[in-house]
């Protein structure tokens, strides 16, 4: 029992920072219908940017506080000078030009940093251990990764469902045309958005840094699982990310976990092992195409699209 | 008296079709003015090329002495002119205070600006519905959701895009009420409609367009003792 809770908390661990990097994908997509595959680059750049200002400040926290900014400058500095041109094109454009981002910036990283991956080093406290519960140590790192995303998923729902700019997101995302057409500069409107998806992008890659390590091409698996977040959630919902995000999270996990040992139990070890790892792989593929096939447009699409 | 708006034969294309051939209308400050027509004669383009929404190619679009052709729909919006679309399209997610507040503005600098206060008093059956979603409306409130997201940015020309179409009579009513009621309040407004009998009794002014250009204008007497005009190009 305190396994199974200890793989749901690492689930939810995964789905947050899955959350983060979703949050920016989704509103990117819903609002400009842009498909930006450059989004796991600017998670990639996030880490990459808290490991050089953590090491030159001496502090993860400091490192950290820096690295969002610079986040959000590089993402709106793509923004402006690449991306805006792509909002009139096609998905097939889009996909090429954003696909020729991830290589230059794979390349950038390579040249800035080094082929060789950074660590990010966490203060001592952090590398310790808390009790979540009663008889269950829990890694404080894990624990505060699980903090950080709840905390920045109740921020984006005060910012989306509370304030002037996130009624514009939202109905961005529903009409553009007619937002435009009350007056509203949806093409600044948009470099906001993005700048904000950049830093919780940077966010989500600085979080995980010490964790997995910070290496070029780190963001590209991540990528395609928020992909499948965005596609489960429904485009341009972040209700519909949040959920999605932890439901793969969790999903992924305890497949990973559990399922061997399911399997295990009516089928010879040889063949368990064989097809829980082939399985826990798709898990979260069947779980998309189960979506897409009773919801084609999501759990929770954006009405009006 | 200077023009508030006019349009000065201008041409507008979708793509490699042209719809409007040298549209020409003026709209002076607290005048009602009507743009009428059959069914594809290029009211809507008229209005989406005014709003920069499908630019016009050729012509002039003059705005308060300003020229306003070629500038994005935002930019004609902050100018004063605020669009009641085809269609309505409000904002299906979000509320209806949120629809009225979410691009509010007074940019203009309006001595008595239009607030939620104010439009709820213009229409008080919104504010029973205050806390539902936009799509949660029947057609009619929505109407009135439009009209009142419109005036919320105070603009200095209200254009009104088939505001009544698909509406039951007494809610027609209702919105032809309120139009009255801006029209005493000196507001300009330009209407694209089909209710000849509702128009001649609110507006000064009508253009009739057949075929993307106007081919008669005058007043309300002079269009009522026009019944072939009425029969030919309205199908009256």
């Amino acid at each position: 029992m305190l396994l199974i809770f200890e793989q749901f908390l690492n689930g939810l661990q995964i789905g947050l920072l899955l959350f983060l990097l979703a949050a920016g994908l989704t509103l990117v997509f819903g609002i400009m219908d842009m498909v930006n595959l450059a989004h796991g680059s600017l998670y990639m750049m996030g880490a990459y940017f808290a490991a050089v200002f953590t090491e030159w400040t001496g502090s993860f926290f400091l490192g950290a506080a820096l690295a969002l900014p610079a986040g959000a400058l590089l993402g709106i500095a793509v923004e402006v000078i690449a991306l805006r041109t792509l909002y009139t094109r096609d998905h097939l454009d889009q996909v090429l030009a954003t696909f020729g981002l991830i290589l230059f910036f794979n390349e950038l990283a390579r040249l800035m940093f080094g082929a060789g991956g950074m660590t990010i080093q966490t203060p001592d406290w952090l590398q310790g251990q808390i009790m979540v519960l009663p008889g269950l140590p829990y890694p404080s790192y894990r624990f505060l990764i699980i903090l950080v995303g709840l905390l920045c998923a109740a921020f984006l729902y005060v910012l989306v469902q509370r304030t002037r700019l996130g009624m514009l997101i939202r109905a961005g995302a529903s009409n553009r045309e007619m937002v435009g057409a009350l007056g509203v500069n949806i093409k600044q409107l948009f470099t906001l958005v993005f700048g904000l998806g950049s830093a919780l992008a940077a966010l989500a890659g600085l979080m995980a840094g010490p964790v997995t390590t910070v290496q070029i091409g780190m963001g590209d698996n991540i990528l395609i699982l928020a992909l499948v977040v965005i596609v489960i959630g429904g485009i341009g919902s972040l209700p519909g990310a949040f959920i999605a995000a932890l439901a793969i999270g969790i999903i992924d996990t305890m497949g990973r976990a559990f399922l061997p040992n399911i399997l295990g139990s009516f089928l010879s070890p040889s063949e368990a092992s064989t097809l829980a790892t082939a399985l826990s792989s798709m898990l979260i593929y069947i779980l998309m195409a189960a979506v897409l096939v009773l919801r084609p447009a999501g759990l929770f699409p954006a009405p009006g699209r | 008296m200077t023009d508030l708006l006019t349009v000065d034969a201008i041409d507008t294309f979708y793509g490699r079709s042209q719809v409007l051939f040298g549209m020409s209308l003026a709209i002076k400050a607290g005048e009602v003015v009507t743009l009428m027509g059959r069914n594809g004669m290029g009211k809507t383009t008229t209005i989406r090329s005014i709003m920069g929404l499908t630019p016009a190619a050729r012509g002039h679009i003059r705005f308060r002495d300003a020229e306003i052709r070629g500038l994005p729909s935002y930019r004609v919006a902050k100018v004063g002119v605020g669009l009641v679309p085809e269609g309505r399209q409000i904002f299906p997610n979000l509320s209806v205070k949120e629809n009225l507040i979410a691009t509010a503005s007074n940019r203009n600098g309006s001595a008595q600006p239009w607030t939620y206060e104010r439009v709820i008093e213009l229409f008080p059956r919104l504010a029973e519905r205050a806390g539902n979603m936009g799509s949660q409306l029947s057609g009619g409130e929505q109407q009135m959701l439009a009209v009142g997201r419109a005036l919320m940015t105070n603009p200095h020309l209200l254009i009104l895009d088939e505001a009544t179409e698909g509406l039951a009579p007494l809610i027609r009513l209702e919105i032809w009420h309120c139009l009255e009621r801006l029209k005493q309040a000196g507001q300009s407004i330009l209407v694209v409609d089909k209710n000849v009998d509702a128009l001649t009794k609110l507006a000064n002014r009508h253009y009739v367009i057949e075929k993307g250009r106007v081919v008669w204008q005058g007043n309300s007497a002079e269009l009522q003792a026009a019944p072939d005009i009425q029969h030919r190009y309205l199908g009256i």
